[in-house]
């Protein structure tokens, strides 16, 4: 029986022989795939996970296989080979950038789920009788598929020609963003970006200030008010769009403005583009005459977050400690005048200059522009 | 024995691989130089981290500690009880 408790499954890391097919490919050259596979990673597909392989066989007999069943697009960054599948899973979660805990192994073979759990005790593991179940498993039912959601295989296949395009660039690394032609649109969420923005909450650790996770109501509810601001950004570059990949949520009164949310997805931690949401709220405040704090809540994997804070002009000013770290609060007061700017590399397009440009623009040729699109 | 110079061949490695000629002294402000973005000071701090076999808090996390080479050595003597060699 597969657990239904668990943290929510990112990605789902298949083994081949005896699990995905029946019978040893190596051994016999014919296997069969069971039955209802190619639905199962369709479904899964298309809810956003992600899926991979860790199989000890020959890569171009496997890749052969899979391709001839129309099914090896569905795999990112597969590992056959015959090495551990320890250390395959670990490079798995290194080229995706996701936690060991977001990841669930599919394995025939008892040996091969002890091996990768006595290594990464956080993966969970699962046998292979039990492949039949993963449609129904609720770590794998994502509480809302949003566009970004079923994009998300293409979006990882794009920042995979991004990685490449980067190794074989000869020049220094700015060159290489300024090649990108990389567009940041920051954009007051809208109705439609609700769902995308509650699966944000859910989905990033890293550079996420608070943890905290959100429902559609409550954010809708900023939405709505008066007393707060919800931005949503949204990043493209020569290769696509990244998708709906920052939040920030500011509760406003007359003397000062609080950040009570700040994320950014982990896809574009390489990007240079982390502080940006942060610059453009810092100099609003400064616009706006007021003292601009922010949350901070410690978790084990946000201390990016923390740094991006510390290093952009945010000094601690209150802390709560809590009975557990998760219950510590820090307050930080931002010195304004250290507002980090925009990188050349970057064009930044912002609330208004959005909102006059849709005012400019007659409607007909509104579904031209990159920016704001559904 | 880790020393300082290994603090500033990794700047110069990483942050000031993007500028032409440009040396470094010990007492430049590496993040008005050019290049040092949140996830560089992240890698800083973390270099240093490994390096030193130290561990820096929540509350040591200030770019005045990491915005110069001498200031590094001199939060790394305060952290380590003893002079860091050059």
């Amino acid at each position: 029986m597969t657990q239904a408790t668990g943290k929510d499954v990112k990605c789902v890391v298949w083994d081949l022989d005896g699990t995905l097919w029946d019978g040893v490919l190596t051994e016999s050259g014919t296997v069969a795939l069971k039955p209802e596979i190619p639905t199962i990673l369709r479904t899964l597909d298309e809810r956003g996970i992600l899926l991979s392989i860790a199989s000890k066989n020959n890569f171009e007999d496997a890749a052969a296989k899979l391709r001839e069943e129309g099914l090896w697009d569905y795999f990112l960054y597969p590992e056959i080979h015959w090495g551990a599948k320890s250390e395959s899973i670990a490079r798995i979660r290194q080229n995706l950038n996701i936690g060991a805990d977001s990841i669930l192994f599919i394995d025939d073979d008892p040996f091969e789920r002890d091996e990768v759990a006595t290594t990464h005790t956080e993966v969970q593991c699962a046998a292979a009788e039990t492949y039949g179940e993963l449609v129904a498993d609720r770590r794998l039912i994502p509480r809302f598929i949003t566009s970004d959601s079923a994009r998300r295989r293409q979006m990882y296949v794009e920042d995979d020609q991004r990685k490449r395009a980067e190794e074989t660039f000869t020049g220094p690394n700015e060159a290489f963003l300024e090649s990108l032609g990389m567009r940041f649109a920051i954009s007051r969420a809208g109705e439609h970006d609700l769902e995308r923005a509650v699966e944000l909450t859910v989905r990033t650790n890293q550079l996420n200030a608070t943890g905290k996770t959100y429902s559609y109501e409550e954010l809708d509810a900023f939405r709505r008010s008066d007393r707060h601001a919800l931005y949503m950004c949204e990043l493209t570059d020569v290769y696509g769009s990244y998708g709906k990949i920052g939040l920030a949520l500011v509760e406003k009164n007359e003397t000062t403005w609080h950040l009570r949310l700040l994320l950014m997805s982990c896809r574009v931690m390489s990007r240079g583009v982390g502080t940006v949401l942060l610059g453009f709220i810092m100099r609003e405040a400064a616009r706006a005459g007021v003292r601009l704090l922010a949350d901070f809540v410690p978790t084990d994997r946000n201390r990016a977050m923390l740094v991006a804070f510390k290093f952009n002009g945010f000094r601690d000013t209150d802390t709560r400690d809590g009975s557990a770290p998760s219950d510590t609060l820090k307050i930080l007061e931002a010195d304004l005048s250290r507002a980090p700017p925009f990188p050349d590399y970057l064009v930044v397009t912002t609330p208004s200059q959005i909102e006059e440009e849709a005012a400019r623009t007659p409607v007909k040729s509104r579904q031209d522009r990159q920016v704001n699109q559904p | 024995m880790a020393t300082i110079s290994s603090v500033r061949k990794f700047i110069q490695g990483n942050v000031l691989a993007q500028k032409q000629n440009v040396t470094l002294s010990d007492d430049d402000d590496i993040f008005r130089l050019g290049f040092v973005n949140s996830m560089m000071a992240l890698k800083l701090v973390t270099f240093i981290e490994k390096e030193f076999n130290i561990k820096v808090a929540d509350d040591e996390l200030d770019i005045s500690t990491f915005s110069t080479i001498s200031q590094i050595r001199q939060f790394l003597q305060r952290k380590l009880g003893n002079p860091i060699e050059s």
